[in-house]
């Protein structure tokens, strides 16, 4: 078994990209799977895609808490299934609590779209296997909604414990430590506000999400 | 019976857009304010429910889908119209 599962809620507009990266450059078996489905049990990577899931109402990620499908994936989370959230993918992490923290508004106001560095803070995960500490990543953000913010003791933890794996260089909308991306306790789930499937092919000016997908899917190979 | 509920970031939290609006109302001679913040605004309209039932109902969805705890803090009031 080599599957992955795209969600796709109302709202989804990455799913598309995350589907055709994962099919077409990695070869390997992928399903959208519908947030009313309830049943994960045949993959073994599940990929939440950015968008505007239930139009961002209320709070980014709020109402898509409630979708069937992530009873489900907070079940598989606990069995260890490598989970990524990407964007409004992560802003659905966090509000399940599998990841700590929240995402409120940038600190320019602005929705930003540009492409950003990130550098890697841990390569023991199984999502920078394929880097190295202090590698950069170039990628873009899409989003209003990025500045990561949680209470002291959360970010130290987080910290403490090399859970924070990708940090903006320059950071661009607030995030407290310059958060890009973190992962759980178990380190099976990443939430990430920047956009690998957007950079995966050096005709889009990047491929170096490449190596996020890579270390995920050699994984399970 | 109705509830009025309201939202708020908690102090400390960011808030851009009370500050940006806070900033124009200064600009175009406002003044004497020291602080503005914007919150949300949910009213929420009951059945046939006692005044502590409403009370409970609105209480059970701040806490479980209105309000983010980690970054909002919220009150309401119950009134008769």
């Amino acid at each position: 078994m080599n599957k992955c599962a795209v969600l796709v809620f109302p709202g989804s507009n990455c799913d598309n990209d995350a589907y055709f990266v994962l099919k077409n450059l990695f070869n390997i078996e992928v399903d959208f799977v519908w947030h009313k489905s309830s049943n994960l049990d045949s993959y073994n990577m599940i990929l939440i895609p950015g968008g505007f899931s239930y139009g961002d109402y209320l709070r980014t990620g709020a109402i898509a808490k409630f979708s069937p499908i992530m009873k489900e994936v907070v079940l598989k989370s606990k069995k260890g299934i490598p989970i990524i959230g990407i964007c409004n993918g992560f802003q659905i992490l966090l509000e399940c609590g599998l990841l700590p923290g929240s995402l409120i508004n940038n600190k320019n106001i602005k929705f930003l779209s540009q492409n950003v560095t990130l550098q890697v803070h841990n390569d023991s995960t199984i999502f920078t296997s394929r880097l190295k500490v202090g590698d950069m990543l170039s990628m873009p953000i899409a989003h209003k909604e990025g500045n990561y913010i949680a209470d002291d003791d959360t970010v130290k933890k987080l910290e403490d414990n090399n859970r924070i794996i990708f940090k903006y260089l320059e950071n661009p909308n607030g995030s407290q430590n310059d958060i890009a991306g973190i992962i759980n306790e178990n380190g099976n789930v990443l939430g990430m506000m920047p956009h690998p499937e957007r950079a995966c092919d050096k005709i889009l000016g990047s491929d170096d999400g490449k190596f996020i997908f890579k270390s995920i899917i050699e994984r399970f190979k | 019976m109705k509830a009025k509920i309201f939202i708020k970031y908690k102090d400390g939290i960011l808030d851009p857009q009370g500050k940006v609006t806070g900033k124009a109302l200064n600009s175009i001679g406002i003044n004497g304010i020291n602080s503005l913040t914007i919150g949300k605004y949910i009213e929420m309209e009951f059945g046939d429910v006692s005044k502590d039932e409403a009370n409970q109902i609105a209480n059970e969805s701040c806490k479980k889908l209105l309000v983010n705890p980690n970054t909002q803090t919220y009150s309401f009031e119950i009134i008769n119209e």
